[in-house]
């Protein structure tokens, strides 16, 4: 009797156009210009950045556009010390939660400028960009953000962010 | 069993759509549905979504999805990686246990970001047919040889078909294709998958649908004529195209027997992608196309927006049963490569 | 209980592993299928409908895989369900299968959930750039490592209290022949010295990536009295959802978690969990989900939940045994994991459990979740036929 087949090898190639829709496409073409905008719901007025295709909470297309600032406040983070295939970075790396002044949602981004020892909630931070000609139709604009010469914001301000 | 009746229906025209996300589309189309019955999502017993991760290209595509109903506070929801038309199905069990009341059932699905016939060839056993690739067009053209060869069918009976679809979707506002096409200038295109010629084939759509159901006394308060679901099956045949009689469709015919299609119905909404697998499913389903009209709305050869096509025939046949311009209707729904797996369904007005 | 009486008529599950190479995905889930058909003491004529879950298709590369494992799971010419609702997908497949006996559909329903992640790469899968998505992924404990960090913040639970969920689950594994991970040398040093992968998350406090299968046979009140062996009665079930990225949405302790679990109470009867609940196999992929989902669930007050790992109150001698089996921290294949819950609950009602039982288990629960915690399936089963 010959050996069993226990695996074969069938690679799949396919290839999509994705419809990023006109809300992310509104915030796409913000930062492309270097402007962090967000979208408020008219229902709960809550302000999401970035906002997707519509508020999740009341099912209801997004109304006016809102500026966002690009100082925020580290909600919650992670130290990672495991790469993805997707984005290589020297470890460890810390992945923060930020709350970014405006907005009532937060965005996950990298954390620099910090040892991953000193990182706390409730830090303020500050984003920033890539070079001004390298910026597209992307969130990835933001590199990165650093801790700024704040007081650590009040955990009740952003606890229910958590 | 319960009495259960569809009491509202929206859809978003079936088109390629470029602008709107899957949330963008469904957002309006689900107010659509809720309005005239004066409800809120909130309101809904239970909900259900049908559609697949590979059509979208990413994992959870539905996850985000859910976005567009708001289901906030919680609701209770859930998902089948199936056309809408299976959602559906399990919106009806669901009303069977007798606590709840009410469903929204919804579906989405864009064709036009991948090559829908090529990912569709990842249904396949992935062992040994799937590693060779044959799209979904090409395996209906094999279907339709078949059919051709068995004397049951002539390349003129396609012909028919696709000319009444392309008739019948005149009417159809949220159509794709239409047009007052007659067989024979049909017959002068190229074959495009032989035996198939492109209008054979269903066009690339990208659509959205979106049923409520409810169920006795519930359904009488929230409309003046609900299209009951008097009854409703699903079975499943093998899959490999090579060990069936690709020319028949046996599980249209039982689950046809278990949902008890009553002889001549007003209407026919059958989920056929190619023309070829119209004929076979109204031989399946004993239509006779003189006493029944076939595909009043076009049918899938008008507009086939992929895991939406399926939950759409419903709605079709609820608008003429709803608007009174039909007592009855058969409406399928199909799944997997030639006409793997069906849905059958009847639905009759309460006038 | 809504509708009429249902009941787990049998079980099956693989013996998990990391890749399962001796078999298809049709080989995968017969031998699942054939186990609670086994256990049932039924064939395959006796079946009336199968209902199929599983978690992302793209984890084994084949696109609505149940098309072709219709054949394995004898389901030609009766009627093939498939659920996929993330995570929890295993969980409310199983849900989906009651429904279909409690809506008086069917007498007996075959109910599969499987991961072959072998197959494919399920990293890969998960980490599929879209262009416009969030750039910053870090795979599931990037995701939900911040959400502990909020949890270990909110109650103030010692750092530790991952780690003795881990053992104490680990050490239950030892008990279960079918659990992946079978660690004999596993100490609580070993786990607290593992690398930080996503701090505050541990390598041993992660769950393992699995090929496995779970099957049920669930029947009707009728199908039950024909039964020789012990059944499960189905006392309630629910299923609830939220949105991923809501504005202000408790990632912490889930809105919809909360809100399944008392319904779930409410249908079989319940109103004090702790003390007529007997024991819980819940969905913990990461340790600390463990105390976060004892709070969610109403185990524990809120902020508590630690203080239970803590004492001992969830180990299998404890006072409310969590996840004797293992747990999803010993065995994981992700579509499968949900109705692995669902399962152990059901055997240890039936006394069936072997090594890890709970004595006189009466009232089990069984819970699953997915997403980014919004998605919950759970079910409570009782040896004893509801009388709510």
């Amino acid at each position: 009797m010959s050996e069993p087949v226990t695996g074969i090898t069938t690679p799949i190639r396919m290839e999509y156009r994705y419809t990023p829709g006109r809300t992310t496409s509104d915030f796409l073409k913000a930062m492309k210009g270097g402007r962090m905008e967000g979208r408020r719901c008219p229902s709960c007025r809550k302000v999401y950045f970035p906002a997707r295709g519509g508020c999740s909470m009341c099912g209801r297309e997004f109304a006016e556009t809102v500026p966002i600032k690009e100082t925020g406040t580290l909600a919650t983070f992670a130290v990672v010390n495991v790469n993805f295939a997707n984005r290589v970075i020297d470890l460890p790396y810390v992945t923060a939660e930020v709350v970014f002044d405006g907005a009532d949602t937060t965005t996950m981004v990298l954390l620099r400028g910090v040892s991953p020892e000193e990182v706390r909630m409730g830090m303020r931070v500050k984003a920033h960009w890539i070079p001004k000609e390298e910026w597209d139709y992307s969130l990835a604009n933001i590199d990165y953000v650093e801790p700024i010469d704040e007081p650590d914001a009040e955990y009740d301000s952003y606890k229910d962010l958590v | 069993m319960r009495d259960v009746a569809i009491v509202s229906f929206a859809q978003h025209s079936q088109r390629r759509e470029d602008t709107r996300n899957e949330v963008e589309m469904l957002i309006p189309v689900i107010r659509e549905a809720l309005e005239p019955i004066g409800l809120t999502s909130q309101d809904m017993g239970f909900t259900v979504s049908g559609s697949t991760d590979y059509l979208a290209g990413q994992a959870f595509a539905f996850v985000q999805a859910l976005d567009a109903v708001g289901p906030w506070p919680p609701i209770s929801e859930s998902h089948v990686e199936m056309d809408g038309a299976f959602a559906l199905y399990e919106a009806w069990v669901r009303l069977q246990s007798g606590d709840i009341d009410t469903a929204l059932v919804y579906s989405f699905g864009k064709s036009s970001p991948g090559d829908v016939a090529r990912v569709l060839a990842l249904q396949l056993e992935p062992y040994l047919l799937g590693p060779l690739w044959p799209d979904a067009v090409s395996l209906a053209a094999l279907q339709a040889r078949a059919l051709l060869d068995s004397g049951k069918a002539t390349e003129k009976d396609l012909a028919r078909v696709v000319s009444r679809s392309r008739k019948n979707a005149q009417a159809n506002p949220y159509a794709q294709l239409k047009g007052d096409i007659d067989e024979a200038a049909l017959l002068d295109e190229p074959l495009y998958a032989d035996p198939l010629r492109k209008h054979d084939v269903p066009p690339v759509s990208d659509g959205a649908a979106v049923l409520i159901l409810a169920a006795g006394d519930r359904a009488r308060e929230l409309s003046s004529n609900p299209v009951w679901i008097r009854g409703i099956d699903h079975r499943i045949d093998i899959q490999s195209p090579g060990s069936r009689d690709l020319t028949v469709s046996p599980s249209t015919t039982l689950a046809a027997k278990k949902a008890g299609v009553p002889k001549d119905p007003d209407i026919a909404e059958l989920h056929a992608p190619f023309s070829s697998q119209e004929l076979i499913l109204i031989e399946a389903l004993g239509l006779d196309e003189t006493r029944t009209s076939i595909n009043p709305s076009g049918g899938a050869l008008a507009a086939n927006a992929v895991m939406v096509a399926g939950l759409q025939r419903f709605g079709e046949a609820f608008n003429r049963i709803n608007k009174g311009d039909a007592r009855n209707a058969v409406v399928h729904a199909t799944s997997g490569p030639c006409l793997q797996q069906n849905l059958v369904a009847v639905l009759e007005g309460s006038n | 209980m809504s509708g009429k009486l249902a009941a787990v008529l049998g079980t099956g599950q693989t013996k998990h592993v990391s890749a399962r190479k001796d078999v298809s995905i049709a080989g995968l889930v017969r031998e699942a299928a054939d186990r609670a058909l086994a256990d049932a003491q039924l064939e395959w004529k006796d079946i009336d409908a199968v209902v199929v879950g599983k978690a992302p298709d793209m984890f084994e590369g084949v696109m609505m895989p149940e098309l072709y494992l219709a054949e394995a799971l004898g389901a030609l010419g009766k009627p093939m369900f498939r659920v996929h609702t993330a995570g929890s997908v295993g969980g409310s497949t199983a849900v989906v299968a009651s429904h279909l006996v409690q809506g008086g559909i069917h007498e007996r329903v075959l109910t599969v959930a499987f991961e072959k992640q072998s197959e494919s790469n399920a990293m890969w899968a998960l980490s599929i750039r879209i262009p416009f998505s969030q750039p910053l992924v870090a795979g599931a404990g990037g995701y939900f490592a911040p959400i502990v960090r909020g949890y270990i913040r909110k109650s103030g639970a010692p750092l530790d209290t991952g780690y003795k969920v881990v053992l104490k689950d680990r050490l239950n594994a030892l008990k279960n022949p079918f659990a992946h991970v079978h660690d004999h040398e596993i100490t609580y040093e070993k786990i607290a010295e593992s690398p930080l992968l996503w701090d505050p998350i541990r390598y041993a406090e992660t769950c393992p990536s699995s090929d496995g299968a779970a099957a049920m046979v669930i029947g009707s009140e009728a199908a039950a009295a024909k039964q020789d062996r012990p059944v499960a009665w189905i006392h309630g079930t629910s299923v609830k959802s939220e949105p991923t990225m809501g504005a202000g949405r408790d990632r912490v302790n889930p809105h919809a978690g909360r809100m399944c679990a008392q319904e779930v109470y409410k249908e079989a009867g319940i109103t004090d969990p702790f003390r007529q609940i007997d024991c819980a196999e819940i969905y913990v992929p990461f340790s600390w989900f463990e105390p976060m989902w004892m709070e969610n669930l109403g185990f524990a007050e809120e902020g508590t939940g630690w203080k239970m790992v803590q004492d001992g109150t969830t180990s299998l001698t404890g006072e409310m045994p969590i996840n004797m089996s293992g747990g999803v921290l010993s065995t994981n294949p992700i579509g499968a994991s949900g109705m692995i819950r669902f399962l152990e609950a059901a055997n240890q009602v039936r006394g069936m459990a072997g090594e890890h039982q709970v004595p006189d288990a009466k009232v089990a629960m069984g819970h699953a979740y997915g997403g980014g915690s919004q998605f919950f399936a759970m079910w409570v089963v009782g040896s004893e036929k509801p009388t709510s």
